[in-house]
């Protein structure tokens, strides 16, 4: 188990399994967003109250779960690299920051374009939507640490400390419909009890959840190449897959 | 499908459907572009700097 790991964590050995995987990952990220958006914009039923308005749900929804677990991911690999000092969770941390970020855009983004013809406004300063533009700025704000300064690592230790204060923010999105009065609804999948919304309806939702997860790891493993390259660029290993077109 | 006119219309939400869907194709289709770009002028970058050491180590 330890030797996997470490092989594992080898920038080397995963700069050359991240080369392999990203096809497969890509391909399987394609056919499940077909398969989603069929269901979810022909196959699925209008709603009897939103109409067809309501279709938004199969990315607006996605695209929130992905900017909490992104984040997550992020805050624990951040940590990860600030406790053990391992290279490749540093990378991890520093790659999945604009991917969250742009789920998180897209999160906002749709919910504003669903808000309005069903609310009447495009934004109002509740407590679901104020956290979750919160986040986006937590985002930003790594993001900036980032690329702030000459040393990645000391980057990469600045941004993981503010990754994991930022951690507190993540239940307050998540409760915020049950702790205070608020304009969004309240969870219909993840509530307790059977989930409030047609079969016809939650299998494309959670096809689109799956594909967004398939399409972080394509996007995560694409990034890290590129990180990894930069950091590592000196190294023997680098030269070698240079070399070899890898 | 035997209505393609009425898929599109998404009975008179279209803008917002379709510009819900649309936005998130130009964000994440910019996602994964972006580092591609990067790695295209990094490897041009560490290809000439490993040939210039290479030569340079050579007696």
């Amino acid at each position: 188990m330890w030797y996997w790991f470490h092989r594992f964590a080898s920038p080397a050995y995963f700069y050359r399994f991240a080369g392999k995987a990203i096809p497969w990952l890509a391909t399987l990220t394609g056919l499940l967003l077909l398969a989603g958006l069929y269901g979810g914009l022909v196959l699925a039923p209008a709603d009897y109250q939103q109409g067809d308005s309501y279709r938004i749900i199969f990315i607006h929804v996605p695209s929130a779960w992905m900017s909490l677990f992104i984040y997550v991911v992020m805050a624990t690999a951040g940590g990860i690299g600030l406790i053990w000092h391992i290279k490749l969770a540093e990378v991890i941390a520093a790659c999945s920051a604009p991917i969250g970020a742009s789920f998180t855009f897209i999160a906002l983004a749709t919910g504003s374009l669903w808000g309005k013809p069903m609310w009447g406004t495009w934004w109002v300063w509740d407590a679901r939507l104020t956290s979750e533009l919160i986040l986006l700025f937590l985002y930003f704000g790594v993001i900036a640490l980032q690329s702030a300064g000459e040393d990645k690592r000391t980057a990469s230790r600045a941004s993981a400390i503010l990754a994991l204060v930022g951690v507190i923010n993540i239940p307050i999105i998540h409760f915020s419909v049950e702790w205070w009065n608020t304009l969004h609804q309240g969870a219909t999948v993840s509530k307790m009890g059977a989930p409030s919304i047609h079969t016809s309806m939650l299998v494309p939702l959670l096809i689109m959840a799956l594909a967004c997860k398939f399409y972080y790891a394509t996007s995560l493993l694409m990034r890290a190449r590129v990180e990894l390259l930069e950091r590592e660029h000196n190294s023997n290993w680098i030269r070698e897959a240079l070399k070899n077109h890898e | 499908m035997n209505n393609l006119a009425e898929f599109f219309h998404m009975g008179g939400y279209a803008l917002y459907v379709w510009g819900a869907y649309g936005l998130a194709t130009v964000v994440l289709s910019y996602d994964l572009i972006a580092p591609s770009w990067r790695l295209r002028g990094l490897k041009r970058r560490l290809a000439l700097r490993h040939t210039h050491a290479d030569s340079v180590s050579q007696p």
